[in-house]
């Protein structure tokens, strides 16, 4: 059941939703960024592609304190910070970061279950949010996402003129089920899906044209220890930084670390992002096992190219977004990784 | 309180000994006295303190232990060097247990062991050790070869002279890398000691120490006929989480934390060797 509203009556939707719950809307901060903020009444819906941090932050966010201690003497007392958190909206989330919370979803609720992720988690409603005008350095496709019609808990097209809103999984339809449909004018009937229909083919015909639409992951799961010891590692990393934007921008990667803060009245535990292209990432009182930026960099990519999907069924810890080719300051990119495995595997089947 | 994963309790260090001139073990229980958890050999827990760090250290003690935990440990870092300057009485933060542990009740039932141990390597064995002395009937023999740079680096020196050496069909190998006053026992590294004991294939070896050791160790096993399948080793990384999120530990398909830290090298074989 898709129903349409006018586009020009997006602001009173938005301010609906925001009425029922908090709301967090993608916005436009310059000609190029656009972030996720919490809605207030005026705030502009970005239509932009991709938000400049992932949307992972919601559920794993950069910093997020874990625990509190107060000192006396010998003693010493723990305190967990936490308060139930309360139900919010995530609206205008693009189909490859949607993506992403399932790959995430296996990392920390995956038996033991990481209860700050899961208490974030379980607390938001995704609206998502199709792509209109898939980028060049878009390759969601290459595994299995839609960019035109993405998952979610419910999910919204626009066009020039019209929104199309779809409820998915229960709590989605529930969302749309509280809005005062009437007062947006919104009409649900055939004309709706027809419309839907014709855009996601419209979106599937542009995806065709981009320079990465053919773009294949391999199965490598059997190949872990051949892909390990390969020689393309040492060229692909051979520029590579180590500056860790990637894995900052990325909505899949997440490593962390666990550190305390003494700011004078108690100790604060908490975690933040950790990039396992830094040398700190595996060091220990006797060394670290990856001494090398090859070594790193090699870690990076297998195990979103070759580890996760071994442990995850073949899905694979990549959605595609286009992040890091935007980012990354030497050009290096999962895209090119993937593609000299390829090569590579040929060349070896050739000999 | 929930029972957090990643939120840790509170310990009291009830005792604290001096083992050799830079390992320490200290016992600790609950606020209540009681031992904070249950474990299994091999498993580990990490211990820390507010403001100065944490750190996942293997459990020395057996859990047939009922009172307490005791945890040996090396002073090499910012974490440790704070641990081995505090006095009986200091609460610390302990959270686990973390990883598989040994397969004490499954692969090891019923079977001869061989436990060779270098240095501070020794103490995630002790755990297994004592818990097959606990259950003695249920092992066969018990060979333990242990080795230290001198003969005051030896960890539970006066424990395996009192007592190991004293258990019914149990043999206890001690080395010193270098000759000392006051030492008539064997003089060598532990992977060569392994070589001259030669002994039976019929034995599953488990091995824990430095890199090089177990490295060498291993290869002078293999020479002796023993498959990779009937040797264990326990594994060390750096870790933050414990339970297969953060990332640190994470070898091929792995996690040392959660799916580790005890493995064959068998399992080992057939992934990255980036340990």
């Amino acid at each position: 059941m898709i129903t349409r509203i006018s586009a020009d009556r997006l602001p009173e939707l938005l301010k609906q939703i925001s009425e029922l719950e908090k709301l967090y809307i993608p916005v436009d901060k310059s000609d190029k960024v656009s972030v996720f903020e919490e809605y207030e009444p005026g705030k502009v819906m970005s239509t932009k592609l991709n938000t400049l941090r992932s949307a992972k932050d919601f559920f794993f966010p950069q910093v997020q304190p874990m625990a509190k201690f107060r000192m006396e003497g010998k003693k010493i007392e723990v305190i967990d910070p936490r308060t139930e958190a309360e139900d919010y909206c995530i609206f205008g989330v693009r189909a490859c970061d949607v993506r992403s919370f399932d790959v995430l979803d296996r990392v920390f609720l995956a038996d033991p279950v990481d209860t700050y992720y899961e208490n974030r988690r379980k607390h938001a409603t995704v609206v998502s949010f199709a792509c209109s005008e898939p980028s060049e350095t878009c390759f969601c496709h290459s595994f299995g996402i839609d960019a035109a019609r993405p998952a979610g808990d419910a999910r919204m097209w626009m066009t020039e003129d019209t929104i199309y809103l779809e409820g998915i999984s229960g709590k989605g339809k529930a969302l749309l089920e509280k809005l005062d449909l009437a007062a947006l004018s919104a009409v649900t009937d055939e004309k709706a899906e027809r419309d839907v229909q014709e855009e996601v083919r419209r979106v599937h015909e542009i995806q065709k044209k981009m320079p990465l639409y053919s773009l294949t992951p391999a199965d490598n799961r059997e190949k872990e220890l051949e892909i390990f010891h390969s020689p393309i590692w040492k060229e692909l990393s051979d520029k590579c930084l180590g500056c860790g934007s990637c894995t900052f921008v990325c909505p899949t990667c997440q490593c962390f670390d666990i550190e305390d803060f003494d700011g004078g009245h108690g100790v604060e535990r908490y975690r933040c992002w950790d990039s396992c292209m830094y040398k700190d990432f595996t060091m220990m009182a006797a060394g670290t096992p990856r001494k090398t930026q090859l070594e790193r960099f090699r870690q990076r990519f297998m195990h979103k190219l070759v580890y996760y999907p071994i442990r995850n069924e073949g899905m694979y810890s990549c959605v595609g977004c286009g992040r890091c080719l935007r980012r990354c300051p030497i050009h290096m990119n999962i895209v090119k990784v993937m593609k000299a495995m390829e090569e590579d595997a040929q060349c070896e089947t050739k000999n | 309180m929930r029972n957090e994963e990643l939120i840790p309790r509170v310990g009291v260090v009830t005792e604290i000994r001096q083992e050799t001139p830079d390992v320490k073990t200290f016992r600790v229980v609950g606020t209540d006295g009681k031992k904070l958890f249950e474990h299994i050999p091999g498993q580990c827990a990490m211990l820390s303190v507010p403001g100065v760090g944490e750190a996942m250290i293997s459990i020395t003690s057996s859990p047939t232990v009922e009172e307490y935990m005791e945890f040996s440990i090396k002073k090499v870092g910012v974490l440790t060097s704070w641990l081995h300057s505090m006095e009986p009485g200091q609460e610390i933060l302990v959270r686990g247990p973390y990883g598989n542990g040994f397969p004490v009740d499954t692969t090891f039932k019923g079977r001869d062991l061989l436990f060779i141990a270098g240095g501070i390597g020794l103490a995630p064995l002790h755990s297994v050790i004592n818990y097959v002395r606990a259950k003695r009937e249920n092992y066969g023999h018990i060979d333990v070869v242990y080795g230290s740079r001198s003969k005051e680096d030896l960890v539970d020196l006066a424990e395996m002279q009192n007592e190991w050496m004293n258990e019914k069909d149990m043999n206890v190998y001690l080395t010193i890398d270098r000759e000392e006053e006051g030492w008539d026992g064997h003089v060598g590294f532990v992977p060569n000691y392994v070589q001259e004991l030669n002994f039976p294939t019929t034995e599953t070896a488990i091995i824990c120490g430095p890199p090089v050791m177990i490295h060498f160790t291993l290869q002078g096993l293999q020479k002796l006929g023993f498959t990779n399948s009937q040797v264990f080793t326990t594994m060390e990384m750096r870790m933050k989480c414990g339970i297969g999120k953060c990332g640190r530990c994470n070898i091929g398909d792995k996690y040392v934390c959660k799916d580790g830290p005890v493995f064959s090298f068998d399992e080992l074989g057939e992934l990255p060797d980036e340990y």
